[in-house]
């Protein structure tokens, strides 16, 4: 069995509780840092432990604590970011449910290391039972002295509240979410400034993802060292993965960050394999928004390497032949499903999620879905096909924020590694409205390459 | 030391102050190579960065950390460092950027140019005309909107907005108070007032200057002329509004003030914002003193009726009050 | 929109605006625009809907302009501006609930409620409509019911019938 770090008590009964939470050793970590380390030496061992922020982006949380602005007399926020929405995600809804103190501790301690005294946890609010259950834990930890003032008779004090979000996707990106908490539209903010330097009210602001500082509670624990010596590479530590669609076993598993995606899916520790005893045909590995990939290259790299569920492993390749971790949306796609649907149904998201604010994200989502909407209704041209590419093509990269990627990013990749699928969609237009594709050779195996020595040629 | 900062765009070179981003250190140099803003406004705090047409390519990020910026960045909001290279008319990839983003902006735009009171001073029909293609590639309805009715001094038309958010932005920092704002979502979004309400107070009018395109105009204009036909000129008044400098352009059919608008800047953005008894209320010659004909571009459409030499009205020459108040104009005309 | 003269005028009670003051404490002073989200659902689980009435009167409270509050309530689908059924139910029309059935789930309940997306039943009960993820991608198909947004997965059609029955006799 693999090492859990975040989940490891999550089915003792009564682990949302105080009580029960503290039995299993809970908030050890906020008496360790508040009594006996200073906020840096709680920065470095996050640094030390490779930590890298679990949202999507990936960016080592160490370093983004370490560029927070500390000018004299100027508060400063920490905001944690449970806006959780990438479709294929759901791990932060299982923590925030489960086992709420975790996040909680993690705030404390995060809090701490940052200066910050009154922090916010931003959780969508769709998710109004899991911010209940935030809401009954921040008041319990409060009661019980590790929240408000003079936290454990340290000279500490930290408020902690829970804002509901009011149904947008876009407000997971850190400076949406900043303006949603300022009570405005979620969009986002033209960068630079960074909220390390100007973000909640102008103040500096660290915004993490709810998983990210979980993790801070093992590695103050343990040691950013020992933390470190998980995983694989510069992908240190364990990973929370949400597993959806054509699974035998969908649901949210911590995984050390190196296991093979081979195992991932077929084990039963894990997913179990494909539902239905049928095959797997594509996997969208990190959330809508990444590359998805045929089950050939979901397992195996193009140099018939096993693939790793590794930030390293999944971006192998790049988007030729790679994807990204992104949030660990880990989505299966069985023989039967059909990728132009998919494509179309994930770009329809990504037109009604933006925000409006920049031409290219405003009106490319909407070209975009509309013309995958004819391919799928049986009335595209091949035309249209180049059209597509084009269109993602103008989107991406010329954004104001990461959603204009986002959306370009899934149609892009249908078309690299789909295109014959794309193609019958125009040429038997009618066929298609009742039958699949099927998984044609999207799961050939990759023969392995072996390696040309140089004295052999 | 020099406190100012060393950048080269399109390989003209210019010292500005630190702080000075890639668009204001162009429009120094001037010419071709300023990126159109279709967003930006100087003189509107927190504008820009939305519309996406000033988009460069920084080459060379600074003397300290020469690697190139990976992705195309928006001029209008990036601000220079020393020895920073940008390029935007000399990079073919700019250049099809930019040109992808006037597409996308003209997917749903009406294109109603014949019976739009901008056309002639429209910075989107400029954009167009230089970057756009022969032929649209949207095969799908445009999207339209419910029309609103926002008083009888300003025409909301918002199938034609860009989103540019000047209008906001105006109402937030020139007037004192906002009625209107941006509603819904994504291209859906909308500017608004939500309830019938009309946007009215005393500078609200400027709303209508600030607007790139067709979607504010003055509806004391509407239908009036088309502006080629207008002949622009300056003037000003002693206006009673302590932020108002009464200081206009007139554009005349023949004898006729058919509107009062803000003087214009090369860059198209207005020199001083008016109030709206300035522009709506003081269609008279004799409200005003004159100044001059207006400098207009060679390159715009309003040239075409090319007038160089300021000839005064028969107003003008009959009332003794006008003689006195435009003078030197006057003296001029008469050593030519 | 709804008339503006067929919006029923609001009055806050002194327990709802006792619940605001909590919400506007969570800010530093001044920062009470911060409030805006969480009182709108405040108002939303109180009167059904977010009318303008009550949007103005969220305004006078928060010493902000009205249409600040319109833009807002506007950009979130959570609020709705039009009266709704009691109970609205919003099924997750999104990727991976769509690998698992739910475009057959929300066919299901239209033809079981008989009223198309967004309109409301007869009997001022149900409406539905179908949003975009909600984050329970692994317990698909999914929907949720305001205001406390109950959640219930592995939707099956035997289930959401069972769903509407219960409802329907509460």
């Amino acid at each position: 069995m693999a090492r859990k770090l975040l989940l490891e008590h999550i089915n003792v009964p009564g682990i949302q509780t105080l009580t029960v939470y503290r039995q299993m050793g809970g908030y050890r970590s906020v008496e360790k840092a508040l009594k006996t380390m200073s906020p840096e030496d709680v920065v470095e061992e996050v640094k030390k432990s490779g930590l890298r922020g679990r949202g999507g982006a990936g960016f080592p949380t160490g370093m983004k604590w370490s560029f927070l602005a500390k000018p004299e007399g100027v508060p400063r926020y920490l905001v944690c970011n449970g806006d959780e929405s990438e479709p294929g995600t759901f791990k932060d809804r299982y923590l925030m449910t489960h086992i709420p103190h975790a996040l909680i501790e993690g705030m404390i301690v995060s809090s701490y290391a940052l200066g910050a005294n009154t922090s916010y946890i931003y959780v969508r609010g769709e998710m109004m039972p899991q911010i209940r259950i935030l809401e009954r834990a921040i008041a319990e930890a409060k009661a019980a002295g590790l929240l408000g003032q003079n936290i454990l008779g340290t000279g500490y004090n930290l408020e902690l509240y829970v804002q509901p979000g009011g149904g947008a996707y876009i407000c997971g990106e850190e400076t949406a979410l900043l303006e949603s908490l300022e009570g405005k539209r979620g969009n986002p903010r033209i960068k630079p400034p960074f909220p390390a330097i100007a973000g909640l009210y102008g103040c500096p602001t660290v915004v993490n993802n709810v998983e990210s500082i979980a993790a801070v509670v093992p590695i103050v624990n343990d040691g950013g060292e020992e933390y470190a010596k998980i995983g694989i590479g510069r992908s240190t530590g364990t990973k929370l993965i949400s597993a959806s669609g054509n699974l035998v076993k969908p649901g949210v598993y911590e995984i050390e960050l190196g296991l093979p995606v081979e195992e991932f899916i077929y084990s039963d520790e894990y997913c179990g394999g494909i539902a239905n005893g049928k095959r797997l045909k594509a996997t969208v590995a990190g959330g809508s928004s990444v590359p998805i990939l045929p089950a050939n290259l979901t397992l195996k790299l193009a140099n018939g390497d096993p693939r790793l569920m590794s930030y390293e492993s999944l971006s192998e390749g790049g988007f030729a032949t790679g994807t990204m971790l992104g949030s660990g949306g880990f989505i299966a796609l069985d023989e039967d499903q059909c990728v132009v649907r998919n494509t179309w149904n994930f770009s329809r998201f990504y037109h009604h999620e933006s925000c409006g604010q920049c031409s290219p994200c405003r009106e490319g989502t909407g070209w975009l879905e509309r013309i995958l909407h004819k391919i799928e209704f049986g009335h595209g041209t091949m035309e249209d096909i180049d059209l597509l590419w084009d269109v993602q093509r103008k989107i991406e990269g010329n954004t104001i924020c990461p959603l204009g990627d986002a959306a370009a990013w899934p149609v892009a990749s249908a078309i690299r590694h789909f295109k014959d699928e794309f193609e019958w969609h125009v040429k038997e237009p009618i066929k298609s409205q009742t039958q699949h594709y099927g998984l044609a050779n999207y799961a050939n195996p990759i023969i392995k390459t072996e390696e040309i020595k140089s004295e052999n040629i | 030391m020099s406190d100012l900062v060393k950048v080269t765009i399109d390989g003209i070179s210019v010292e500005v102050a630190p702080g000075t981003t890639i668009l204001n250190a162009a429009r120094q140099i001037g010419g071709d190579i300023v990126p159109p803003a279709m967003c930006y406004y100087s003189k509107l705090e927190g504008s820009g960065g939305k519309c996406r047409t000033c988009i460069v390519k920084v080459s060379k990020g600074s003397e300290k950390d020469p690697r190139p910026m990976p992705k195309l960045v928006a001029s209008c909001r990036t601000t220079v460092m020393d020895g920073m290279e940008v390029q935007n008319i000399t990079s073919p990839e700019v250049l099809e950027a930019r040109s992808g983003v006037v597409e996308i902006l003209l997917i749903n735009h009406p294109l109603d140019c014949p019976v739009c009171d901008q056309a002639g001073e429209c910075d989107l029909q400029d954009l167009g005309y230089e970057h756009g293609l022969q032929k649209t590639r949207y095969q799908f309805e445009r999207r339209t909107f419910e029309r609103r009715d926002i008083g009888d001094k300003i025409q909301l038309h918002m199938n034609r907005c860009i989103l540019c958010y000047r209008c906001v932005f105006t109402a937030d920092q020139i007037t004192n108070q906002r009625v209107h704002g941006v509603l819904n979502r994504g291209d859906h979004s909308e500017i608004s007032t939500y309830i019938e309400k009309a946007i009215d107070n005393d500078f609200s009018g400027n709303v209508i200057d600030v607007c790139p395109v067709g979607a504010l105009t003055d509806k004391t204009f509407r239908f009036k002329n088309r502006v080629w036909f207008t002949k622009p000129v300056d003037a000003h008044r002693d206006c009673e509004h302590e932020n108002c400098s009464g200081k206009v352009t007139l554009w005349y059919k023949g004898e006729d003030v058919l509107r009062v608008t803000a003087r214009k800047d090369q860059f198209g953005e207005v020199e001083s914002f008016i109030c709206n008894t300035c522009r709506f209320d003081k269609k008279k010659t004799n409200d005003w003193t004159l100044e001059h004909p207006t400098d207009v571009s060679e390159a715009s459409v309003i040239a075409s009726n090319h007038y160089e030499t300021f000839k005064p009205l028969p107003v003008i020459k009959e009332n003794p009050e006008l003689q006195k108040a435009n003078q030197r104009e006057l003296e001029k005309t008469t050593k030519f | 929109m709804l008339k503006i003269e067929e919006q029923p005028p609001v009055n806050f009670s002194s327990e709802l605006l006792a619940k605001f003051d909590e919400v506007v404490s969570r800010y530093p002073a001044g920062k009470q625009k911060s409030a805006l989200l969480p009182i709108l659902h405040l108002v939303q689980a109180e009167y059904g809907w977010t009318s303008v009435p009550a949007m103005d009167k969220v305004a006078a409270f928060l010493n902000i302009e009205p249409i600040e509050v319109y833009e807002v309530a506007s950009f979130y689908t959570m609020y709705f501006l039009e009266p709704k059924g009691k109970y609205v139910l919003e099924v997750c029309r999104t990727g991976p609930c769509c690998l698992v059935g739910a475009e057959k789930i929300m066919k299901h309940i239209e033809t079981k409620l008989g009223v198309k997306e967004n309109e409301v039943t007869p009997d001022g009960l149900f409406s539905w409509r179908g949003v975009e993820c909600l984050a329970a991608c692994g317990y698909g198909p999914v929907l949720q019911i305001g205001p406390e947004y109950t959640f219930y997965e592995n939707l099956t059609e035997t289930s959401v019938d069972q769903l509407i029955d219960d409802l329907r006799k509460k």
